[in-house]
């Protein structure tokens, strides 16, 4: 096996001050790296710093389950990242765990409630065309305007999805709805006919031209509606099938709630190929936002924007709504063929990239589904830290105990290692922090504890190893040398096995378990280097020396006390350094 | 220290030693039961599942002079839901776990914010760890799966590293030490949490530790076993176990100590958790994972071996040899008084006698003639 070779190398030990130099330069290097990265500290987990965490589950739609993979995932990410970070949280952090989840880790002090709903909602994207459109809230209320000619409006020719007339009295908005139109690539109108040009119609609420049980609950739906309490919003439009018309809220450019009956879906979400930002240049839209359809995307797109740009505002913008939530209500001014589009309006830069992700986002066939949220006070999370590390103290002074106990002298060496395994695993624990985004959480504090037994029982194998072969009735210097190759060899046999269930751990598990996973892999590994680099080495030289070579008392290699046999024929044979082998 | 020193030393030489191999019956017997027991344990009552995996919310509350069977009253009217409450910590400084079962994460922060209006004190203050029904379900799944490949690897491993009957006996001491544990957990009712779920896979890797350190010297003292007729497959195998021990009580105590530490603070200072619940299965497992090396695993192995050709020959001739040496009226070969005047400082292997006194024959078998050795 590879791991038991592995050790060969630095199985010759004709060189033991090499080795302790070493791991020495390699502890100043990781050290000096640590405060030269200014990373000190090891980055701490949301349950030790505080936040919240939440782990989202990745569901594909039925018949897509192949859309779960990297890119998919690498793109939920990246979006997530963008909308939690867009709430002004810098420090969160959005990471793909396992195949299919999600884990966001936003830091205290900010608000966890409003980020939980960014990033798990589902994503659902839809194009659809806007009926009828109007400014909610107080104001609004009393604006409408019932107008009995609605049905005269022969306006109107796209009869199939309309279910509420336009109304031909107008009452103009106070502000622009629109925050973009869609053009073709040749951008030809000005801003201006279509920002007054959509401003938002008064629904008929009395429309006779609509008999339809279903549309005037929806009617009804939409006279109540009041888009400026989150609580109503939240539930607009719940449970619409996208083949049904539809009430729905969105903000509008200068930030006023505005509500809309929306038909059904014309074009969805996977149609789209691709979204991005685009500051164009050429003709002065500022930010503005392609798009690219898929081959049957793009005819729905052609086919829809032909109708829509025949109509009368409101009715010739269609909306793209993301989970139920209009956000952008562009208007059309011709059919838009070819598969592409640009939405151009007064972007910025953050509103046009914000507008492209959402649409690349809805092109996947994904939702996410919340599977777990835990949050966590920074006073509880400053505890949980204090009771790790108290704990660990009281483990490593048990361990430190025992050994002093039982193996006397000799525990000092052990003890060495256990201080320089820990200087490796907290060094490398913060420059893991800033390269890999390595974060300490409580399951990982946990594993670093039972890591101490594990490191120490790599020096009990080898200690009593030795005094196997001092009770044999050799002297300490051989015995160090006779007793390595066979530690070495159950060391990383045990070791192996170790590593083995940490690497399984991490690849197959999620979330708290991966993060228990990581350091008990990391510190076996470490514990290997310490035991060839600084353990071996360092007993090897110690052995040189008077007080354990000679076997004092309290060396805890003293042959007397472990009942070494009297060595008889121990004269004849020279105490040159033994061959090592590998039994 | 002298006198496990001594102990060890003993142990060393063979002058004591308890026949863990011989006497290996029992200990199947015993363990048989206590498998049997968790079976009927787990089958009987259960686990006791954490909220994790049913489902609902955890919620910590601040320190609060609320009393829980007052706390229970809002957090059931707040949820309809039945409602688990703990108090943590004790007097004035002691905060609540109140944990709330099969409500979804939605729900739950209406109940978190009613739950701090009840309870007078700030919404941001009351922790909460809201899971979904099937988050608990995905973490026990992935475990199982990574329990199975880890098993198959390992005893991939085991069977090159050693041989497959050492892999099939480390396999069947580490399901016996899971089946204890979860036994436990079933009889005592400890509550099953993702943490039980991580500690219990790290048993996975740790409680093979001692079987690698006990195979490991048997395969050593084996070697050349069957040149010689003084010692059949079991009686090197209960040296093995023998000359092992106090490294297997050290490296148990050792590993033990650090999860005794983590089991105190996590039970004592936090009253529950993350902590408690990782350390308690690791402690279980560890001790049974201790227990199952030394009776287990290896009499296991001396069982499979004695049934190969090659060792019942061996056998036969070990047994003739020695009922030969009875009749002839020379003391019987008992290994253990033969010890201490067979030393052979030669040898390379430390801690048998069989192997031991072919000095010749084991240095033949790596090609070496011992005298040239030194």
């Amino acid at each position: 096996m590879a791991a038991p070779k592995k050790g060969r190398s630095a199985g010759a030990q004709s060189k033991p001050g090499r080795s302790l130099a070493l791991i020495l330069i390699a502890i100043a290097a990781l050290t000096g790296g640590m405060f030269a990265s200014g990373h000190t500290k090891p980055r701490l987990g949301i349950d030790l710093a505080g936040g919240t965490s939440i782990t989202l589950r990745a569901v594909a739609e039925p018949g897509q389950e192949s859309a779960i993979n990297k890119t998919n995932m690498d793109t939920a990410v990246e979006i997530m990242e963008r909308r939690v970070n867009g709430l002004g949280v810098s420090e969160s952090e959005v990471q793909t765990q396992g195949d299919e989840n999600i884990i966001v880790n936003i830091p205290k002090g900010t608000n966890s409630k409003e980020a939980r709903d960014q990033v798990g909602t589902t994503a659902k994207l839809y194009f659809r065309p806007v009926l009828t459109t109007e400014i909610s809230g107080a104001d609004a209320a009393a604006t409408p305007t019932p107008s009995a000619s609605s049905s005269a409006s022969g306006d109107s020719t796209d009869k199939a999805t309309s279910s509420a007339s336009p109304s031909g009295s107008t009452s103009p908005s106070p502000s622009s709805t629109t925050q973009g139109r869609a053009v073709t690539d040749a951008l030809k109108a000005d801003p201006t006919p279509s920002t007054s040009a959509s401003s938002s119609a008064s629904p008929s609420a009395s429309s006779s031209a609509s008999g339809d049980q279903a549309t005037s609950a929806l009617e009804a739906q939409y006279a109540k509606l009041d888009c400026t309490k989150e609580a109503v919003r939240a539930k607009a439009g719940d449970g619409a099938k996208p083949t049904d018309p539809t009430v729905a809220c969105g903000q509008n450019s200068s930030g006023q709630w505005q509500k809309y009956i929306l038909g059904p879906a014309e074009v969805d979400g996977t149609d789209v190929d691709e979204a991005q930002a685009v500051w164009n240049a050429q003709n002065a839209a500022g930010w503005t936002v392609t798009m690219k359809f898929t081959g049957s995307g793009g005819k729905k797109f052609a086919n829809i924007t032909g109708k829509l740009a025949k109509n009368q505002p409101p009715q010739n913008q269609f909306a793209i709504v993301l989970d139920g939530e209009v956000v952008s209500d562009p208007s059309v001014s011709e059919a838009l063929t070819g598969g592409n589009a640009e939405i151009s309006g007064n972007f910025t830069q953050q509103s046009a990239e914000s507008l492209a992700n959402m649409l690349s986002y809805g092109a996947l066939p994904l939702t996410f589904q919340e599977d777990s949220v835990t949050t966590v006070t920074a006073a509880l999370g400053g505890e949980q830290l204090k009771a790790g590390l108290i704990a660990g103290a009281i483990g490593l002074a048990l361990v430190v105990i025992y050994l002093l106990v039982y193996y006397r002298g000799l525990s000092i060496i052990a003890i060495l290692s256990l201080l320089v395994s820990a200087a490796l695993t907290y060094t490398i624990m913060s420059l893991l922090g800033p390269t890999i985004g390595f974060a300490l959480n409580l399951p990982a504090v946990c594993g670093a504890i039972v890591a101490i037994g594990i490191t120490a029982d790599s020096f009990i194998v080898y200690f009593e190893r030795v005094r196997d072969e001092i009770r044999e009735g050799r002297s300490l210097r051989p015995a160090v040398e006779r007793a390595w190759p066979r530690a070495r060899r159950t060391i990383l046999v045990s070791d192996f096995v170790s590593f083995l269930a940490a690497a399984v751990l991490f690849i197959v598990t999620v979330g708290k378990v991966q993060g228990f996973a990581f350091t008990l892999g990391l510190t076996t590994l470490l514990d290997v280097v310490v035991v060839f680099l600084f353990t071996k080495p360092l007993l090897t030289l110690l052995a040189r020396s008077k007080f354990f070579g000679s076997g004092h008392s309290w060396s805890g290699l003293d042959p007397k006390r472990l009942g070494a046999q009297p060595p008889l024929r121990r004269t004849r044979r020279p105490s040159a350094p033994v061959e090592t082998k590998e039994a | 220290m002298s006198k496990l020193g001594n102990l060890g030393a003993r142990l060393h030489r063979g002058e004591v030693g308890y026949d863990f191999v011989g006497n290996r019956k029992i200990w199947y017997g015993l363990s048989i039961l206590i498998t049997i027991t968790a079976i009927v344990g787990l089958a009987v009552r259960g686990l006791n599942m954490g909220i994790e995996f049913q489902g609902g919310a955890v919620f910590n509350t601040p320190k609060t002079s609320v009393s829980v069977s007052q706390a229970q009253e809002y957090a059931e009217k707040a949820s309809g839901h039945d409602a688990i409450v703990q108090k943590l910590g004790s007097g004035d400084k002691a905060t609540l776990r109140i944990q709330v079962a099969g409500i979804d994460t939605k729900q739950a922060d209406k109940v978190s914010a009613q739950l701090a209006k009840d309870l007078g004190v700030a919404e941001k203050d009351v922790t909460g760890e809201l899971v979904g029904p099937s988050w608990g379900e995905q973490i026990a799944n992935k475990a199982w799966q990574g329990l199975g490949i880890f098993l198959v690897l390992v005893v991939i491993y085991l069977a090159i590293a050693f041989e497959w009957r050492m892999a099939l006996a480390a396999f069947v001491a580490l399901i016996h030490d899971i089946t204890i544990t979860v036994g436990i957990y079933a009889l005592v009712g400890f509550e099953v949490t993702p943490g039980t779920v991580i500690g219990l896979l790290t048993i996975l890797g740790y409680s093979l530790y001692d079987t690698v350190v006990v195979f490991d010297s048997l395969k050593e003292q084996t070697k050349d076993i069957t040149k010689q007729t003084r010692w059949t497959y079991s009686d090197i195998a209960n040296r093995s176990i023998n000359s092992t021990l106090v490294r297997s009580i050290n490296t148990t105590v050792v590993a033990l100590l650090p999860v005794a530490g983590l089991l105190f603070i996590g039970g004592g200072f936090l009253g529950a958790g993350m902590l408690n619940d990782i350390s308690l299965s690791l402690f279980v497992g560890l001790a049974a994972g201790a227990y199952s090396s030394i009776f287990i695993a290896t009499p296991l192995v001396a069982d499979l071996k004695e049934r190969e050709p090659q060792m019942k020959a061996l056998k036969k001739r070990v047994l003739a040899k020695r009922a030969q040496a009875s009749t002839q009226g020379e003391a019987p070969d008992a290994p253990a008084a033969d010890e201490p005047f067979d030393d052979e400082p030669d040898d390379a292997t430390p801690a048998v006698v069989g192997p031991r006194n072919q000095p010749a024959s084991r240095n033949r078998g790596r090609g070496r003639p011992s005298g040239k050795r030194r």
